[in-house]
């Protein structure tokens, strides 16, 4: 049956169909809908990990153990899933093994626009890269094949175009596959040094056998052309569009990269490109192949994603005229006002940021919606990494703090120059959203505890994991599939790793939150504050009517403005509410002095 | 308008369902029997930025992606976004917008502004113009939450050389059935416009 499926929905189709087992990863976007929609079919065990390293260490235990296996996530992640991805690569499968990995170029919803081609070079792991939802599908499919056939795990490369159009797909059955046998085999699977040793010689050989197999995952089109281009995956596509006369020659395995059919094809054409997104991957192993004149990031810039427009005025220096505005409006596309994304209205992270805002608090962040606190008007963030950062580089700047004090004392002769159970520095605080302190912010804290800190951390608990379009998480008491499970207590978990000051406070609670940040940044022990209040955008929240402005009443001072909502907005004749977009949740009323902010009747 | 070459921009607000919109559209396409390509936006930009969708339609679409002077259909569900997006439409192409204000926060804050009378000062360009208010239209019909689908109307209106049934077989695959009622009663209003 013809369906319209995104490149992450073909994925998930494929995976399906090649029998897939057991399915464990992590959401991150643009990756997050191949396992949702895997969790929406039968036959297979799916479920979302802490993050995305166990996810990986699930999936390859699975595999070894004889079923098929796939985990799935953003190119960051694979940062996190790196450790067992490359022993992994040593070990091998027995059951096929999937890392489905999608790359952000662009930036769309990411903190860097890292080349994921370089772990499958560095890790020696055959990597497959689908221009389509079709191919999506068909590259899910026989990536199972491809593992098993040469006992390897293989990434599937997805990028956030791919993963994230949508185009015809011929969707098929599941065919059952058993799972594999499985037999003890500690000189494959237990991965000391003297076994690694010899593995390492095996990874060399298939390498070797695969550098051939990618030959047959090319394609090549228009032969015989003056202008060659070599390129794979969304640009494909571009280049269609750009160069319709050009020889193409497209590759569907980007590592190994096919030496023979680049070689043929660079024989065969007069000038000769390649077009890729972020670093020239395809090309340095062009030039290394001792093949001259080819051109690739002579023109396609290396920064964010490209396009047939950035393509086309690249290399061909044209422009598309574009319709225009009258001369009298005085209007043009710049006039249109920036609109980044804000916290939604009735977002419960607005009273914690406005909160350290107030304080005038050093907050280091992390990665969820709340990074959106570093904006406007809270801009109450001053350093966010990745995900679970911000506890360890807040236990840093406060323990560089310490250090610099202790060695200033000493070296005025005020006393002994150590920082033991000293170096409580007020000031700094930790923001962390629930499903990131559990993927990698625990470990942290454990540090701060361990090594004497005194940080305090704030664990933004709003029930779900918001960013990534609310998915469950270990803290909420609900798996993939909305089955009951049991929910982590972060009170009792923080308490157990030695944090005596945890407290659960609710984040629209002003004056009492307020209360609680000063408390505990004046404590010298680690202390976490978890702020409490789920999602706005939860099912199960109801604040019932919006809230309106009583003009009688208010005084057009602006204090509602500081909260920085969406809904609330300033006009010439004071402020009003947006009904369109007010949550009703009367966090701005405790702003106003005059009582001008009310709720509708219901 | 050319059905094997049909570029569409939806553009709008996080939040303001222009995926359904374009979900709706692809559906439209495959009914039609055309090769069709959808580009969504997920993630950071659905929390209030601007969110941007690009529908293709025609005989063999390579890109997912429209360029700049590209699109034949700019269908902004916000009154500001239709002006952002303009540089992606064709000279002579077709703007359908709703009126509808929502302010961004730098203008909210105060640090920006929101140009006056959009729709009024985008009627003097080269291309055509068909601006409603869509929020109204839809809290009339029943829900809000129908403002991508009274647009939809509206284009539906546009592209005659796509029948009727098309619309409504499309529109019944993709709204839930406890809301089909609302929508297409909201789908008529914008078809009538």
């Amino acid at each position: 049956m013809l369906k319209l499926l995104l490149g992450n929905e073909a994925v998930a189709q494929g995976a399906w169909e090649a029998g897939v087992h057991v399915v464990s990863s992590y959401p991150g976007t643009p990756s997050t809908e191949i396992t949702e929609t895997l969790a929406k079919m039968s036959g297979v065990y799916c479920e979302w990990s802490p993050n995305e390293k166990v996810s990986a260490e699930v999936a390859i235990g699975a595999a070894i153990g004889g079923g098929r296996a796939m985990c799935c996530m953003k190119h960051v992640g694979l940062n996190v899933a790196a450790d067992p991805l490359f022993t992994s690569s040593y070990a091998g499968v027995n059951g096929g093994l999937v890392f489905a990995v999608a790359d952000d170029p662009g930036l769309f919803s990411s903190q860097n626009d890292q080349d994921s081609r370089f772990y499958a070079l560095s890790a020696h792991v055959p990597m497959l890269e689908p221009s389509d939802s079709a191919e999506c599908l068909e590259y899910a499919k026989k990536a199972f094949e491809l593992s098993e056939k040469y006992d390897t795990p293989v990434i599937l490369r997805l990028t956030t175009r791919v993963s994230h159009s949508r185009s015809p797909v011929e969707a098929g059955e599941r065919t059952p596959v058993p799972k594999k046998p499985y037999k003890k085999d500690i000189q494959k699977y237990v991965m000391m040094p003297g076994m690694a040793k010899k593995r390492q010689a095996v990874v060399k050989e298939r390498d070797r056998i695969l550098t051939e197999t990618a030959n047959e995952w090319t394609r090549l089109e228009n032969p015989g052309r003056k202008l060659g281009i070599i390129t794979s995956g969304i640009c494909y596509q571009y280049v269609k569009e750009v160069f319709p006369e050009a020889s193409v020659l497209k590759l569907g395995m980007i590592y190994p990269l096919p030496e023979k059919a680049i070689r043929d094809f660079a024989a065969t054409v007069e000038e000769l490109l390649v077009v890729e997104e972020l670093e020239p991957y395809i090309e340095n192993f062009v030039r290394q192949l001792g093949i001259t004149g080819v051109e690739g990031k002579k023109y396609f810039t290396p920064l964010g994603e490209l396009g047939t427009e950035k393509i086309r005025q690249a290399y061909y220096g044209t422009v598309t005229p574009a319709a225009k505005t009258g001369e009298e409006s005085g209007l043009s596309p710049d006039d249109a006002p920036m609109r980044p994304p804000t916290l939604c209205p009735g977002c419960p992270h607005r009273g914690v940021f406005y909160t350290l805002s107030q304080l005038k608090l050093r907050v280091t962040g992390d990665i969820g919606c709340y990074t959106l606190g570093a904006a406007a008007p809270y801009k109450a963030m001053d350093a966010c990494i990745c995900m679970g950062a911000s506890i360890g580089m807040s236990h840093g700047m406060e323990k560089a703090e310490a250090a610099a004090r202790a060695e200033a004392a000493a070296a005025e002769g005020a006393g002994a120059g150590t920082s033991d159970g000293e170096d409580n520095v007020p000031g700094t605080v930790a923001v962390i959203g629930d499903s990131t302190f559990m993927h990698s912010g625990i470990t942290g804290l454990v540090n701060i505890v361990y090594n004497k800190g005194a940080s305090t951390v704030i664990i933004l608990d709003n029930s779900i994991t918001g960013m990534t379009g609310h998915q469950q998480n270990p803290t909420t008491g609900k798996t993939i599939r909305m089955e009951d499970t049991y929910p982590v207590d972060l009170t009792l978990l923080c308490k157990s790793v030695g944090v005596n000051r945890v407290r659960v406070e609710d984040p629209f609670d002003l004056k009492k939150f307020r209360k609680a940040v000063q408390e505990e940044i004046a404590a010298p022990e680690p202390s976490v504050i978890i702020a409490q209040r789920p999602c706005a955008l939860l099912k199960g929240v109801k604040y019932g009517a919006p809230v309106f402005i009583d003009t009688e009443k208010c005084r057009k001072c602006g204090a509602c403005m500081r909260v920085g909502c969406p809904a609330i907005i300033k006009g010439e004749s004071g402020m009003r509410i947006d009904r369109s977009l007010c949550a009703g949740c009367e966090f701005c009323s405790q702003m106003c002095a005059f009582g001008a902010i009310r709720k509708e009747a219901e | 308008m050319n059905i094997d070459d049909l570029n569409i921009l939806i553009i709008g607000v996080g939040g303001q369902g222009t995926l359904l919109a374009s979900r709706f559209l692809g559906d439209v396409a495959l009914r039609l029997g055309k090769d069709v390509k959808v580009s969504e936006v997920h993630g950071m930009s659905q929390r209030g930025g601007s969110v941007e969708t690009c529908v293709r339609i025609g005989k063999n679409i390579a890109s997912p992606i429209i360029d700049r002077g590209m699109a034949d259909v700019i269908l902004s569900f916000e009154s500001v976004e239709a002006l952002r997006a303009l540089d992606y439409l064709k000279p002579g192409g077709l703007v359908i917008m709703n009126t509808q204000e929502i302010l961004p926060m730098p203008v909210v804050s105060g640090t920006a502004t929101y140009p006056e009378n959009v729709p009024e000062r985008l009627k003097g360009g080269n291309f055509r113009v068909t601006a409603l208010d869509a929020l109204s239209a839809a809290e009339k019909c029943g829900s809000v939450k129908c403002v991508n689908v009274v647009l939809l109307g509206v284009l539906s209106a546009a592209i005659p050389e796509i029948p009727a049934e098309v619309w409504n077989e499309a529109l019944l695959s993709v709204v839930p059935p406890k809301l089909l009622d609302v929508n297409k009663k909201a789908f008529e209003l914008g078809r009538g416009i």
